[in-house]
Order: C-alpha cells, then structure tokens, then sequence
C-alpha cells in the first residue's frame, strides 16, 4: 500500500509535559486506522501535529510526499487533510448549508449554484438533507456529529481525520456514523479514526495504533492489538 | 442595484440640502450623525463579522485627525487629499495591530487596542509640531466650491464616506471575505481548518476597518477649526461605536446604519434639549437595555417578531 502520510520522529511538549515523544507511523493511501489509548495519551496532540492546529517541535510530516510540518492548517486543509472536531465546532451563525459553502469556496473555490448543489449532494449523503436550511443551533447531537463529518467532506480531503465522532451517541447512531465513515473509505478517503468506543475502533479499523504517554507503544490488527499486553496494562492499569 | 440607487439618492439629497438656506446647526450635527454611520459600519467589519471587539476606536480616528492636521500645516494639502492619508495611516496601523495581536482573542485583544489609545495620545500631547496637550487652533479654507460654509461642504465628503464605509461593510459581508470572518468569529480553529485563511482575514479586516475609521477622523479638524489630544482620543467614540452596532444588530450591514442614526441623532437631541453630558448617558442607558433586552439588536428583535407572526 503506497504511504499518503509519514511521521517521523515527532515531539511536541507544554512546557515540562511531554504530551508527544518521537512518534513515528506510516499511513498508506486508503487506508483505515485507528488510534487509540488512554486518556492524555497524546492522540488529540498528534492529530492536531498532522491537521497543523499545533506545530510538532521536533520530527516531520509529510503529506503526499510533501514537508507540511510548517504549513498554517488552511494549507494543510487546501492539500487535502480534512478533520472533524471531538468537540463539534459548527459555524453557529451559519445555516447547514453555508458551513458546507466555507470549505467549499475556500479550499476548491467553488461558489454560486455549483456550491450549492455540491454541498446539497454531500448533506444528502450523510442524511442532513431535511436540515440543509436549518440553524445549528437545532441540531441534535448525531446530526452535529454529521455536519462536521459533512463540512470536512466539503473540502474533498485524501485524508479525514475523525476525533471521537461517535462519542456521546446511542447505539444506532454510532453505527449510523461508523456507516457514512465506511462509505467515505469506499470513496478512496483515507481516514484516521480516533474513538473511545472500542467495538467501534475494531470494527472499523484495518490497522490500529496504540499510544500512551506520547508514544506509540502497539501496533498491528485490531485482534493483535487488543491482546497486546502493553495496551491491556495501559488501560487497565498494572 | 437597489442599494446605490438608494445610496445615490441620500448623497443627492443632502447635497440639495447642503445648497439650501436651511440652519448651520442642522449640518453641524448632520456631520455627527453620518460621521457615526462611519465609525459604526467600520467598526462591525472587525467587531460584528469577525468577534474581534476593537476598543481603540479613538486611537484609529486620531491617527486620521493628526494625518490630516499634518498635512494642512506641512502643504496645506486639499481635504480630499488629507481623509485619504489619514485612512492610508490608520489603514496601515490597523494592519500592524492586526499582526502585533495575532495571538490575542476576546478581552486581550480588546485590552491591546485600548492601549493603543493611550499610546498616540501620549505620542500626540508630546509633540510641539501637532499642538501638544493645548491642542492647534485652525483656519478653514476661505474658497469653498459650491456651498455657503465650509461646514455644508464637510457633510457632503462625510455623506459620501459614509456611503462608502456602508457598501463595503456590504460587500465584505455578501462576499466569501464576509463568510470567512463569520467562521473565524464562530470557531477561528474550525475556519483555518475548513481552509479560510484566518490570519490573513483579520489582516485584511483590521486594515479595512483602521482606514475607514481614519477616514472618518481626518476631517475632524476642520469641522472643529481645533483639535486637541484629550477629546480627540476620547473613549466615548470606543464606546459609541461599539454601542451602535449592538443597538441596530451585528449579523448584517444595515444594522449598524440603523444603530448609527437612532443613537447619533438622539445625542444631538439631547445635547440640545438637555445637556451635553446627558448624552453620555444616553449611551450608557441603551447599551444596557439592548445588551440585557435584545442581545441581537432591532435586527434580532425584527426577525424574532417576523418568526413569532408566522
């Protein structure tokens, strides 16, 4: 599988915590990984090292053959890496429709009626289409879930990186996220999917990576992964 | 279409008013009243679009002021030429401010414009050339085109600024330039990652909004025939134009004319009737009631009365 994303020794540290410690990895084109670990482990520091949200101190990144490690995140976004946020971030003073026309317009320049009808397109994919004129302010939480997941889809990243997009849902709402994700990978995305909800992570995921404090301590197949005594020990404890 | 219809309309009209017998003291608080839809639209391109709350409106409006007055006592320079060296000046301020703050968001931005206030009018009350702290007593150009006084003459270039400042508060808005500000001040992280370039929009609306409150401030001068630090660099433009937005809604362009023209025109009515401090507090009293009453100003109260009628 050729290599869309590499890593390599990449450090990040707030002031005496080292939040990252020379992680290395390698994620091939189209592929499905899933990054797990415990709380603090380091896996919100390392996606945002990739999206640019943060600047990694030591070690590189590149993107598609690209250095990026420097790159602002708009440009990062405009290369095609897209993410969602643990947190859903929407544009509140924008209906659902124009959080899509930002990236739309920003990352492939598209606007007008063409905007419109390509936002419309991916809205309807992920079941938003009832809500196209809505604000956000009256969504439900899956549905804020999908809009983020919606907006990254808008700016047609290689890359989506999905922090957490499943927590705080029900049952068949995390499967309905776990099957807009898995069609999106049909598309060809690669996606990175970090998640709390285990079944999630090792249904979903090809390869998973685990990391606790700042580095990467397993990685191999889900089953792999879950046997791994080192993650068993860092979740649960010695 | 319709809005330089409009706008054509209301610079023609003041203009035939401006060439009538109508009372001095009506032009002297009608350059008041649009000097105020300048500030006001400026404002909301950086505070209203973008969530930057920019507190060191003085600052901008002095920095047109003290351009202009240079420019008088170095060449006598025509006022056209001053309002625009006066909003290259502050334009050119509110890009270094915009680069000085990058990292500041909410009150610390807001604290590093008030600061800059204090900042020029020390530079201001320092300098023998611009007058110092006793200010410069000025002569108004004896041959004005047109017009019978001079202060007719200033509410026409006023109105027209203020056609200006308003459409390109309209056209930063209805553009993706509007869009992009809108996202910065909804989640400046989701922006930049969403592709807007966030840095160089807040640039670009802290020049924009500097040179049009520049602009605004470069014929004060003349219009007083005096300037002096201690009123030119008064907090209360800070407030008022801050004020002014809130009252007539940040979301889209005409709230801030609105703003502009109920709370301006009510100063002068109380200046007149009452006194000039009472103005002050009318300021103070609506931006209470606003803020605790109808946080989305007359806009927000417009649009939850239209919802509520359906």
């Amino acid at each position: 599988m050729e290599s869309i994303l590499q890593i390599t020794s990449v450090s990040k540290h707030f002031g005496g915590f080292t939040a990252l410690n020379g992680v290395n990895l390698q994620v091939g084109a189209g592929e499905r990984l899933g990054l797990i670990g415990p709380n603090g482990s380091g896996k919100t520091t390392l996606i945002n090292c990739i999206s640019g949200a943060l600047v990694n101190e030591a070690g590189d990144i590149h993107f598609k053959g690209e250095h990026i490690s420097k790159l602002p995140a708009y440009q990062r976004t405009r290369r095609g890496i897209a993410r969602s946020f643990q947190i859903p971030r929407p544009f509140r003073s924008m209906t659902v429709l124009e959080n899509l026309l930002v990236p739309l317009s920003y990352v492939r320049g598209i606007s007008g009626k063409e905007a419109d009808e390509i936002a419309e397109e991916i809205l309807s994919g992920m079941g938003l289409a009832p809500k196209i004129l809505s604000e956000c302010s009256q969504l439900s939480q899956v549905e804020l879930r999908k809009l983020e997941l919606a907006r990254a889809m808008a700016a047609k990243p290689d890359l989506l990186i999905s922090d957490e997009a499943m927590a705080g849902l029900a049952g068949a709402e995390i499967d309905e996220v776990l099957a807009i994700l898995l069609s999106l990978n049909d598309q060809g995305i690669t996606i990175i999917m970090i998640e709390h909800i285990m079944q999630a992570v090792m249904s979903f995921s090809q390869r998973v990576v685990c990391l606790d404090a700042g580095q990467i301590i397993c990685e191999g197949t889900p089953n792999e992964v879950v046997a791994n005594e080192y993650v068993q020990r860092a979740y649960l404890g010695d | 279409m319709r809005f330089w219809t409009v706008s054509l309309l209301v610079v023609l009209s003041v203009i035939g008013i401006a060439l009538s017998d109508a009372n001095n003291y009506f032009f002297f608080a009608g350059f008041v009243v649009l000097q105020a839809v300048v500030l006001a639209s400026a404002w909301n391109i950086l505070g209203g679009y973008a969530g930057y709350v920019n507190f060191g409106v003085p600052a901008f409006v002095g920095a047109g002021a003290y351009t202009a007055l240079s420019l008088h006592l170095s060449f006598e320079a025509p006022l056209v030429i001053q309002i625009l060296a006066g909003a290259i000046f502050s334009g050119a301020v509110g890009f270094l401010v915009g680069l000085l703050t990058v990292r500041l968001r909410g009150i610390f931005f807001s604290i590093a414009t008030v600061s800059l206030v204090f900042i020029f009018e020390t530079l201001v009350m320092n300098s023998s050339f611009l007058g110092g702290a006793t200010g410069h007593q000025l002569t108004r150009p004896s041959d004005i085109p047109f017009f019978d006084t001079y202060t007719r003459y200033l509410v026409v270039v006023m109105v027209v600024l203020a056609v200006i400042s308003v459409a390109a508060a309209r056209f930063i808005q209805d553009s993706f330039v509007g869009r992009g500000l809108r996202a910065v001040r909804d989640s400046e992280e989701a922006a930049e990652c969403s592709g807007v370039p966030t840095l160089k929009l807040k640039l670009l609306a802290c020049s924009v909004s500097g040179a049009l409150l520049g602009a605004a401030g470069a014929p004060m001068p003349m219009y007083l025939s005096y300037i002096e630090p201690a009123s030119t660099f008064n907090l209360l433009y800070a407030v008022s134009a801050l004020a002014m937005p809130i009252i007539g809604g940040m979301s889209h362009w005409i709230g801030p004319v609105i703003g502009a023209l109920i709370l301006a025109t009510l100063q002068q009515i109380v200046t007149v009737t009452i006194s000039s401090e009472m103005n002050v507090l009318v300021v103070g009293v609506l931006l209470v009631f606003f803020v605790v009453v109808a946080p989305d100003g007359i806009l927000g109260l417009i649009k939850r009365w239209k919802a509520s009628s359906k």
